[in-house]
């Protein structure tokens, strides 16, 4: 480390400018020096399950559905469950990992520091400069475990947020061992503007497309269509449609008159399940229209239909093609094709190409499938309801093998 | 097709609801079809709706577009080699902005339905005539900002014409002085945009302590409020500035957009805005894009009988207002008048996005 009297002092204006939302007893240049945990670590499993107690019993932090998944993920047996998937003894954490949360989606910073903790890292996690119920909650509460806990692991974690400056971004570049960034393309090639470390690491987080696909004449086989249109809710709505893995087209398989009449029965009961529950923006409804007419404009044979209102608009595509990933709206827009067979995303799947869900096909028909296509894209593959459930294999990284290094003896 | 001549005969605020409907729906009728046989995009977006343009039974049935396709698309229902001038809207600088493709024709009919609505408010003898703005964004005499395009059609109503700020936007105080010397005691004709006549003349004015008297001056003014509502400037604020640093007591705002040139809504002296015969506006609820009522707020959808050269006659904008009533005015004109609330606002999305990307900036 430099130790010249300028580069002292641009160091200190730097962290002069950062606002902890929660730190341990050292700077950041201490935290570097920590040892690492090899992955599992069990100070750090006991940290989260733990965490996982207190927050469960918070009586605050039982009004958001967010927080409670969180809390489940960390629970003792989720962990124990996990670590099962991975080898132990020759990995341990990469050192110092430096995060910049998504400024949308307040629980991923959670989630991101606990896959780092988990990889066996010391981790500073950037948060939005919004503030979050959410990102207050969750912090106050590790506050209560930095008092009550002797555990170390309290001092690998760093909550910050800090203002636009560049500055601010290049000296944590060049502290840490890798970097991860969650937001989309543009994010990432600003803070690429900041320099790492030689051996140090990016894992990207970019823009990505998400789609659903659904057997018609399974559709028609469901008695209620309620806990169905719940799942596929919270697929989109919930988030107004705008995380990558919410669904943005669908694809319908099944003849002609069977997908009809599953459109308009599975559409249906969206439409009734949202009503009352989404709030229209005005200029979402444009932005739907929009995106519906230049789909119109630049493809051939379109058809917009909105169901029944404003709140969903459905625009059918009779040429699937790969342009379709780029007319991405939000808030209840939704492009639609269809096909005898899945044969048809040869033709539409891209690298960018994320999150498949899917109604009536069965996991093992899918898994031989996908192993025969090969496609450039398409990381995860879950059922209608499951998009935004974290897993620790995200984006097509396993998390805790990306954040962690091997090592050899011979 | 559309007989423009015998359209723009008829006197701008002369037309009750009933007569009105009739009018627009024969002319907006025969828009859409011309629109749907000359601009193929324009056809395709019919298609993509499934709106048949033989069985328009009203002007309201006609699919709006949103103001925004202007952007993403050059829509035109003329050759290239038509194209008489561009005009573009006046976004700030990186942003994407509209573009108008006007022919001869069409540019015709603009001036001459501006001319209509605006001799009904100021008389037809041409006035001397101040210009709050700067003569320099004329230069290009085949592309048009919208501001461009705003003095351009507005300065016919000048005698002699003064653009009071120079290319600098800086107050030209002695050419104000020596033009209001040779029209002492006239009515004289001032116009601008609100936003720059606040920023470049009123706060001028305010600074130099130069009072010029202009207690017998109609200025007109247009472009929006959003940038003074942003600094928390209300209408009334800006015309008692105008009162206090220059004596102006007749002032008229416009709401108009680049997209339908022509067919501006001015003020009445009431303060309300003012559908002409030529254009009209319908709010639109944003459930279902159904027709909100009387004192209902919702988007405002805008049609305009002079969009010819480009398929622009119906149009939804991005602004929020209210129809306040019809035919009823005080004032005495007929057609609907209305409020404009302001903008509609960027939709607060939850998700995963580049918001830091935006904040990084």
């Amino acid at each position: 480390m430099l130790r010249s009297g300028g580069a002292v002092i641009h160091m200190q204006t730097s962290i002069d400018k950062i606002h902890f939302l929660y730190r341990g007893k050292y700077g950041f240049e201490e935290m570097k020096e920590l040892p690492a945990l090899p992955i599992f670590d069990e100070d750090v499993c006991c940290f989260l399950s733990e965490y996982s107690k207190l927050i469960l019993k918070d009586k605050e932090a039982k009004l958001y559905p967010d927080i409670i998944t969180f809390a489940f993920f960390c629970r003792k047996s989720n962990l124990e469950k996990l670590k099962k998937e991975y080898r132990q003894g020759a990995r341990f954490g990469k050192g110092f990992t430096f995060h910049i949360a998504p400024s949308n989606v307040p629980i991923n910073f959670a989630y991101t520091l606990a896959a780092g903790l988990l990889a066996g890292n010391t981790c500073v996690i950037r948060v939005s400069s919004k503030n979050f119920q959410q990102t207050e909650i969750l912090c106050r509460i590790l506050q209560q475990m930095y008092e009550r806990f002797e555990n170390p692991v309290k001092n690998y974690i760093g909550i910050i947020t800090f203002e636009r400056k560049k500055e601010v971004m290049d000296y944590m570049s060049g502290l840490c061992d890798v970097r991860v960034i969650w937001g989309g393309d543009e994010t990432i090639s600003r803070i690429r503007e900041s320099k790492l470390q030689a051996r140090s690491t990016d894992i990207t987080f970019g823009d990505r497309y998400s789609i659903c696909m659904i057997r018609a004449e399974e559709i028609l086989k469901i008695r209620e269509m309620e806990k169905l249109a719940q799942e596929f809710y919270n697929d989109t709505f919930l988030n107004d449609q705008n995380a990558c893995s919410s669904p943005k087209s669908i694809l319908w398989v099944g003849n002609d008159s069977d997908i009809e009449k599953a459109q308009s029965k599975f559409w249906d009961a969206i439409h009734e399940y949202t009503e009352n529950k989404y709030h229209l923006e005005p200029m979402t409804v444009i932005d739907k229209y929009l995106t519906g007419l230049c789909c119109a404009i630049d493809m051939e044979g379109v058809r917009i239909k909105k169901h029944k209102n404003n709140l969903i608009w459905r625009i059918e595509i009779p040429e699937p093609n790969k342009k379709m990933q780029d007319y991405i709206c939000m808030g209840g827009c939704f492009l639609e094709y269809k096909s005898e067979n899945l044969d048809i995303l040869e033709k539409v799947v891209t690298k960018k190409y994320q999150t498949v869900s899917y109604y009536g096909f069965e996991k093992e028909e899918l898994q031989e499938w996908i192993r025969e296509k090969r496609f450039s894209g398409i990381d995860r593959i879950v059922p209608i309801g499951k998009t935004l459930e974290f897993s620790l294999i995200w984006d097509g990284y396993d998390l805790i093998r990306e954040l962690s290094r091997m090592y050899v003896i011979i | 097709m559309v007989d423009y001549d015998k359209i723009l005969s008829i006197e701008p605020y002369s037309l009750k609801k009933k007569e009105k409907e009739i009018f627009l729906t024969k002319i907006l009728k025969d828009l859409t079809i011309y629109h749907c046989q000359n601009s193929m995009e324009y056809r395709k977006i019919m298609d993509s709706l499934g709106f048949a343009v033989e069985e328009i039974e009203s002007y309201y049935d006609i699919p709006a577009l949103p103001v925004r396709l202007f952007k993403e698309y050059d829509l035109k229902s003329i050759k290239q080699e038509e194209i008489q001038k561009t005009m573009t809207s006046s976004g700030t600088t990186g942003q994407a902005v509209s573009k108008i493709y006007v022919d001869k024709l069409t540019s015709g009919n603009q001036t001459k339905v501006l001319t209509k609505i605006i001799s009904s408010y100021i008389g037809k003898k041409r006035l001397p005539m101040v210009i709050l703005d700067t003569s320099a964004l004329l230069r290009n005499r085949a592309a048009f900002t919208a501001r461009g395009a705003g003095i351009l059609g507005f300065s016919m109503f000048g005698r002699e014409k003064f653009y009071a700020l120079n290319e600098e936007m800086q107050l030209d105080i002695e050419g104000m002085k020596q033009f209001l010397k040779k029209y002492e005691g006239e009515e004289i004709l001032l116009f601008g945009f609100t936003f720059m006549i606040w920023k470049y003349f009123c706060a001028e004015l305010r600074e130099k302590a130069y009072r010029p008297d202009l207690s017998r001056g109609i200025l007109i003014h247009g472009g929006g409020w959003k940038k003074l509502a942003s600094q928390n400037i209300t209408s009334e604020m800006f015309q008692q500035e105008l009162k206090d640093v220059c004596g102006i007591k007749k002032v008229f705002d416009y709401y108009g957009m680049v997209e339908q040139t022509g067919t501006i809504y001015m003020e009445c002296e009431q303060g309300n805005y003012h559908t002409s015969v030529f254009s009209d506006v319908i709010i639109r609820r944003t459930e279902d894009f159904s027709v909100a009522g009387i004192g209902e707020e919702g988007m405002i959808e805008v049609v305009s009988v002079l969009p010819k050269s480009y398929p622009g006659h119906v149009l939804l904008t991005e602004d929020k207002g209210v129809i306040l009533g019809e035919d009823d005015c005080p004032c005495g004109r007929c057609g609907k008048y209305f409020r404009i609330n302001g903008r509609i606002k960027n939709a607060e999305i939850r998700g995963c996005s580049d918001t830091y990307a935006d904040e990084y900036r």
